[in-house]
């Protein structure tokens, strides 16, 4: 074969290549302009130039999220760098495969306070699953190979590579290889689960009368919808998903009983409160799924399963601990409840108890059909509204506050990477650049954004790029003019002294700012218009629309549960709650 | 006192992940040394977190799972051995010193004496290394290095590296 000869910024675009990336979500400077160079002589791989390096964090990380592929960006050194910080942080807390390059000043100026220079390594140390610091051109190509290898195996998380620009010199060329093979001292992965473990754990569910399966978005990570579905049923009993792992068993089927945790709805809180078997599938325990930790769980026995060994036993101590990849691993238990011909039909009652608990207090999924005081529009509702515009079929990307959790809560949301929030790190602004990196990844898809009129303006400015790149998004403002979540905090556990929530008349008008953009703005104050311009919103599809809603400013989230209490201890709306 | 053993790459930037697990959760690394193996392309590294309360297993599990770290032991749930090295400057003369060490049974060796300044080591376990420094401390001069807590499991259990993994592809 012939020598290719490539400088190191043409091998870091080959290696791209090589690794199958079809898009890349950046912003040039200084230290990554070779880089761009290379970008621009060839047209393998695809730059989206962002208006703000978060953007192009977010972008590749809501593309990741929406294919299960790793996402890629590229960033400059010095302030390219440290804006996407924040990306890279909510990217690591969700699990999500990125690989970040960022360009670095030249080596004889590193540690020199030089132009633009920080220390990423040092700076995304903690918020990285692995980071590489290029010393030599010439092993571009492996760093690559160990970064796609790293971000996406085992569980994912981002990876920085930063390339100090003096290596990626377009006159020095050396011989571009990409490896076939990788070596990695002790990387430990897993896999399948002992079978021992598999017995123990199929041994508490056939003896369990009162079960539960409790997924989360470790189970979207390995792909498990499918097997989860079959386990699901093979149990017949309740299955609640986290906040990250909605979709992954269908909200339509008749044994979910909703999202679980802070603001889960009550019968999935109480179906885990009284359980006698919690079945957790790459779901981690944290502290918005259990509220008090020491209360939590008291009558069950639990399993868990996990890519992670050092989430086992880190909140609540398990029976039976599985290691291993959650899709195989619930294979392997499915395998078992089939060969043994499980009878679910103990778990009957059990379920039952579950449906009287949502008869009791579940969510009111038919909102549309009411009427309001003064014709005003309640956040439920927006959702409901989006929910039937979209048959339930669109991408959902949202923010972070009130508007999310409604999206959570009401959006029915029946396959999973559909729904793609920033659970862990909760990142005002994820929401649209998110959208874009799913718009891009399935160009013939509905993907929503819905968000609340603070988080939309931390990454406004991304209206430039979806106009630029022609990305018909369509952004559901859930407008309360207020930082509703905060407000709703301070309403609840600061005697209503609202600090600092309030924009005054500060707000833009969201729908000339849509326009002068190059978009379409909606507005709608009254219920009675809010489903036709819905539909007109969904129906433009070939036009990014900004439907800015007017919602009632004073609704909460609800259930909620009450701080330091167990999990069948909430809040249930202004006026009632389960506690004393 | 938890004695933490483990095997990392010798890289820049593999020490300072290992460290970084410890001064996020706000705990002090009481000691620690570093040295490359006898495979240069891999450091040896042991530590003693003092910490109350430390979640040791967790951390355990943290470390393992970095990339750069091949192998964790906790040594202070092993069968193990610990020692340490002390040097040790003060402003005696040797036959002092020589004095003052015969109620300590540790191996010790003056290295120099300078100026009436004697310099000695003193290879031991911690906890009699500190019963010295406690007794030194009275000194008007007195200049200490050590070298922190070593250690290695006895018997045939051992850290030794897992061979590369090779991952390939198709
Ligand atoms: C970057 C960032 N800063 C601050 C917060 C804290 N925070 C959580 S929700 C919220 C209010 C969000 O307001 P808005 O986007 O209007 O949503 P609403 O709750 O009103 O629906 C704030 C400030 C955050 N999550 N992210
Ligand atoms: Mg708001």
């Amino acid at each position: 074969m012939a020598k290719v000869m490539t400088s190191g910024g043409e091998a870091l675009i080959k290696a791209l290549a090589d690794e199958n990336v079809d898009i890349i979500f950046g912003y040039p400077g200084g230290a990554a302009l070779h880089i761009y160079d290379a970008i621009y002589q060839q047209d393998r791989v695809q730059h989206i130039l962002v208006r703000h390096e978060q953007a192009a964090t977010h972008a590749a990380d809501g593309f990741a999220r929406a294919t299960g592929k790793p996402g890629v960006c590229l960033v400059t050194s010095g302030p390219g760098a440290t804006n996407a910080i924040t990306g890279i942080a909510t990217a690591y807390m969700d699990s999500i495969p990125l690989v970040v390059i960022s360009g670095q000043v030249p080596n004889h100026l590193i540690g020199t306070d030089a132009f633009q220079e920080t220390d990423m390594m040092g700076i995304s140390r903690p918020i990285v699953k692995h980071s590489f610091l290029v010393q030599k051109p010439e092993e571009i190509p492996v760093i690559v190979k160990k970064a796609f290898h790293i971000a996406t195996s085992g569980r994912p998380g981002p990876v920085v590579i930063d390339v100090p620009k003096n290596l990626t010199d377009p006159n020095e060329k050396f011989e571009y290889k990409f490896p076939s093979d990788l070596y990695l001292r002790s990387f430990a992965l897993y896999d399948e689960a002992e079978n021992s473990e598999v017995k123990k754990a199929v041994k508490l569910l056939t003896e369990a009368e009162r079960p539960v399966i409790y997924a989360g978005g470790g189970a979207i990570n390995s792909n498990a919808a499918e097997e989860i579905y079959e386990f699901g049923k093979l149990m017949g009993c309740p299955v609640t998903n986290t906040l990250m792992g909605l979709g992954v068993y269908p909200a339509s089927d008749e044994q979910f009983v909703g999202m679980l945790g802070m603001h889960g709805t009550y019968e999935a809180n109480m179906v885990m409160h009284e359980a006698d078997l919690i079945m957790a599938i790459g779901a981690r325990f944290d502290d918005r799924i259990t509220n008090n930790p020491n209360k939590f769980g008291l009558q069950a026995k639990k399993i868990h399963i996990d890519s992670d060994p050092s989430s086992i036993d880190k909140i609540i101590d398990v029976d039976v601990a599985m290691t291993g990849n959650a899709k195989k691993v619930i294979s392997q238990i499915n395998k078992e409840l089939k060969a043994m011909n499980f009878d679910n039909k103990k778990f009957d009652g059990w379920m039952k108890k579950a449906m009287q608990w949502r008869a009791e207090h579940g969510l009111n999924h038919n909102m549309l059909d009411q009427k309001n005081p003064d014709d005003i529009i309640l956040p439920q509702q927006v959702i409901q509204s989006a929910y039937k515009a979209t048959h339930g079929k669109a991408f959902v990307t949202s923010d972070v506050g009130q508007h999310q959790m409604f999206a959570a809560q009401y959006y029915h949301f029946n396959e999973p990477r559909k729904w793609i929030n920033s659970g862990g790190l909760g990142t005002m602004g994820f929401g649209l650049p998110a959208a874009m990196g799913v718009k891009f990844a399935f160009p013939d898809e509905t993907v929503a954004c819905i968000t609340g009129e603070g988080s939309i303006q931390m990454c406004i400015q991304e209206l430039s790029t979806c106009g630029q790149y022609g990305l018909p998004i369509k952004i559901i403002n859930l407008n309360n003019r207020a930082l509703g979540m905060v407000k709703q905090w301070q309403d609840m556990q600061y005697g209503g002294r609202y600090s600092s929530i309030s924009y005054e008349d500060s707000l833009p008008d969201f729908i000339k700012l849509a326009e002068s953009y190059g978009h379409v703005g909606m507005k709608v104050e009254k219920l009675s218009e809010l489903e036709s311009a819905m539909e007109e919103c969904f129906a433009l599809k070939d036009k990014l629309v900004f439907l800015d809603v007017y919602v009632d400013p004073d609704e909460h989230v609800y259930p909620m549960l009450k701080a330091g209490g167990d999990m069948s201890e909430m809040f249930l709306s202004k006026t009632e709650k389960t506690f004393e | 006192m938890n004695h933490i053993a483990l095997l990392m790459e010798n890289q820049p930037g593999a020490l300072s992940r290992v460290i970084g697990l410890f001064s996020q959760r706000g705990y002090n690394i009481d000691s620690l040394s570093v040295a490359p193996t006898q495979d240069e392309t891999l450091s040896r590294l042991t530590m003693t977190i003092g910490e109350e309360g430390a979640d040791i297993n967790q951390i355990l599990k943290q470390l393992y799972k970095l990339v750069d770290v091949v192998m964790v032991q906790n040594l202070s749930e092993a069968d193990a051995l610990t020692l340490e090295l002390a040097i040790i400057k003060l402003n005696k003369a040797k036959t002092d010193v020589e004095d003052l060490l015969n109620n300590y049974e540790f191996e010790r060796e003056i290295l120099d004496e300078k100026d009436n300044y004697t310099v000695f080591k003193v290879l031991g376990d911690t906890q009699e290394i500190e019963q010295l420094l406690s007794e030194l401390k009275k000194e008007e001069f007195l200049e200490v290095t050590r070298s922190g807590t070593l250690g290695m499991t006895k018997g045939n259990e051992s850290l030794a590296t897992n061979d590369q993994t090779k991952i390939s592809y198709d």
